[in-house]
């Protein structure tokens, strides 16, 4: 265990040398943030109370997304785009032999790195939301714990999902179109276009009960206390697709050892 | 000079080819890549469709109209990004000190970093916006005139090379703060998702923003409020979307000089 924590500290460090580029990303998500709140604002006045949110839920659900996008990585993280670069060249054979569990390292690696971003980065773009607008707070210490909660099953969601995008080239060499595949799915479904609550009809259902729906919709209505089912069903929700994908992620990773051939040089 | 001038189109064309070679190397990831591609921008309108579902104006804007602004600022970025999008990665190739090989061959360090894994994937981006385009303008109730139709075409033209100007001038300020490459994405892709609303909905002060700062509003938004026959904002005249050529070519000039003055700052890593 101990192992995991030491790797988990090492990514967190390694990502805290880029401050350049985490305070342009920081910059880069406050300015959508404004535009985001800009249609947002137009559109919830002309439909006031759609998708059960009001103004300040709608606000709200901007700036947390914003914050949020870097940490959970719906477009992708640096850790798992090289481990896809990995599989690609080779290199994965030197973390086979490794004596720990490919996937156990990698969600070490990954948690590391959505720390560090939560920390530096997500915070920034919903202090200046925060400043501007009249966002919504959890109230009690309750509801901060449940969003914790369903802040770290949502990374975990989300990697598991990245995790078998990279292994995916296992099997066709070169993961890069899936990832990028796999972007647009995880960004339309998760609700970063346009809230899921927005979503009409079976769309909207059919959204809201993907995964991606539990990498961002679902923590952010945690948040706002906005579940339809409550707080409690919404993280048995989530924990429910941890554990498909923790399944899933252990299968595939047993699948893809057995079929790797290291070619020496 | 002039002679290497006349040389560059030939020469960005040779590494664009060699790119799309590259790339057809592992087929299963280039058509999974196109295909994402089209899909997401796709998706991108039927988030505009989505919100239709719930209402019939935007910000003064139908349905229709809102196709034109969102065809025009998706096939602009597009064809900027095709072009130029390689650019951003300057950042990468600065930090390794990769960059010192374009400087040794005999082709314009631009073109070899303007056309740096070129993507023809890209090209999905434009193709959707014609579509939408072309469902715009069936339905649109439009008094057509050919000043308006050569209008709104010199427009894309003009308003690609803005968006390819910000691109370029975003990949020179790399040189000054490696690793900003995400900075760039404000101005690009914050850029595109601005432009694809009518603008006066995000204030005052955004507009005049994007009129007199980062002069986004010409890459669509005043050419479709003249081809819509809509007010200008802020009391500007109406034919001020007749001026998008004119930003663009300062754009070009300023971009230009950027680039020099972060080529010439170049320091390589030596590692």
């Amino acid at each position: 265990m101990a192992v995991y924590w030491a790797i988990a500290a090492r990514s967190f460090r390694r990502f805290s040398t880029y401050r350049i580029a985490t305070v342009s990303g920081a910059f880069t998500n406050t300015v959508f943030g404004f535009i985001l709140c800009g249609i947002y604002l137009t559109l919830w006045h002309e439909r006031p109370g759609l998708g059960g949110y009001d103004v300040a839920d709608a606000l709200t659900f901007v700036w947390l997304q914003q914050g949020l996008l870097m940490p959970i990585g719906i477009f992708g993280a640096t850790t798992t785009i090289e481990l896809g670069a990995r599989v690609r060249s080779g290199e994965i054979a030197v973390d086979l032999y490794r004596p720990t569990h490919l996937l156990l390292w990698w969600l070490s690696v990954d948690l590391g790195r959505a720390l560090f971003q939560l920390t530096f980065r997500g915070g920034t773009p919903l202090l200046v939301g925060a400043l501007v607008f009249d966002l919504t707070f959890p109230s009690d210490p309750v509801a901060w714990l449940a969003f914790a909660v369903g802040l770290v099953l949502a990374i975990v969601i989300s990697f598991c999902i990245r995790y078998l995008v990279a292994l995916s080239g296992f099997w066709i060499t070169d993961s890069r179109g899936m990832e990028h595949l796999a972007q647009v799915v995880s960004s339309f479904f998760s609700g970063m276009i346009l809230p899921l609550v927005v979503f009409p009809g079976w769309i909207g259902e059919f959204a809201r009960a993907t995964p991606w729906a539990a990498t961002m919709q679902v923590p952010i209505d945690i948040w706002l206390g906005r579940n339809p089912g409550g707080t409690g069903a919404a993280l048995v929700f989530q924990l429910g697709w941890v554990l498909v994908l923790l399944l899933a992620g252990l299968l595939v990773t047993s699948v893809a050892t057995r079929k790797v051939v290291i070619q020496g040089g | 000079m002039v002679d290497g001038i006349r040389r560059m189109p030939a020469q960005y064309w040779m590494l664009v080819l060699m790119w799309i070679r590259s790339a057809l190397a592992y087929p299963t990831s280039f058509v999974l890549m196109m295909l994402s591609t089209m899909l997401m921008t796709v998706m991108d309108f039927v988030a505009i469709l989505l919100m239709f579902s719930h209402i019939d104006v935007f910000g003064g804007f139908t349905l229709a109209q809102m196709g034109l602004l969102y065809a025009t600022a998706s096939m602009t970025l597009g064809f900027a990004d095709l072009a130029t999008g390689s650019v951003e990665q300057v950042g990468q190739r600065i930090r390794t000190g990769t960059l010192d090989v374009y400087l040794i061959r005999p082709v314009p360090t631009f073109l070899q970093t303007a056309a740096d894994q070129f993507a023809l994937r890209r090209l999905g981006r434009p193709l959707q916006a014609l579509i939408v385009l072309g469902f715009a303008l069936g339905h649109l109730d439009l008094d057509w005139t050919v000043a308006k139709g050569i209008m709104l075409v010199v427009s894309v033209v003009a308003g690609s090379v803005i968006f390819a100007a910000i691109f370029v001038l975003g990949a020179a300020f790399q040189f000054i703060a490696i690793d900003s490459a995400e900075l760039a994405n404000s101005f690009t892709y914050g850029g595109q998702t601005l432009t694809q609303y009518p603008l006066a909905v995000f204030g005052k002060e955004i507009v005049r923003a994007v009129t007199f700062v980062v002069p986004l509003a010409f890459v669509n938004y005043y050419p479709v409020l003249f081809v819509l026959g809509k007010p200008a904002p802020l009391g500007l005249p109406s034919w001020i979307g007749l001026l998008s050529p004119l930003v663009a070519v300062v754009m070009v000039a300023l971009a230009a000089l950027a680039w020099r003055a972060g080529l010439r700052r170049y320091r390589s890593t030596g590692s």
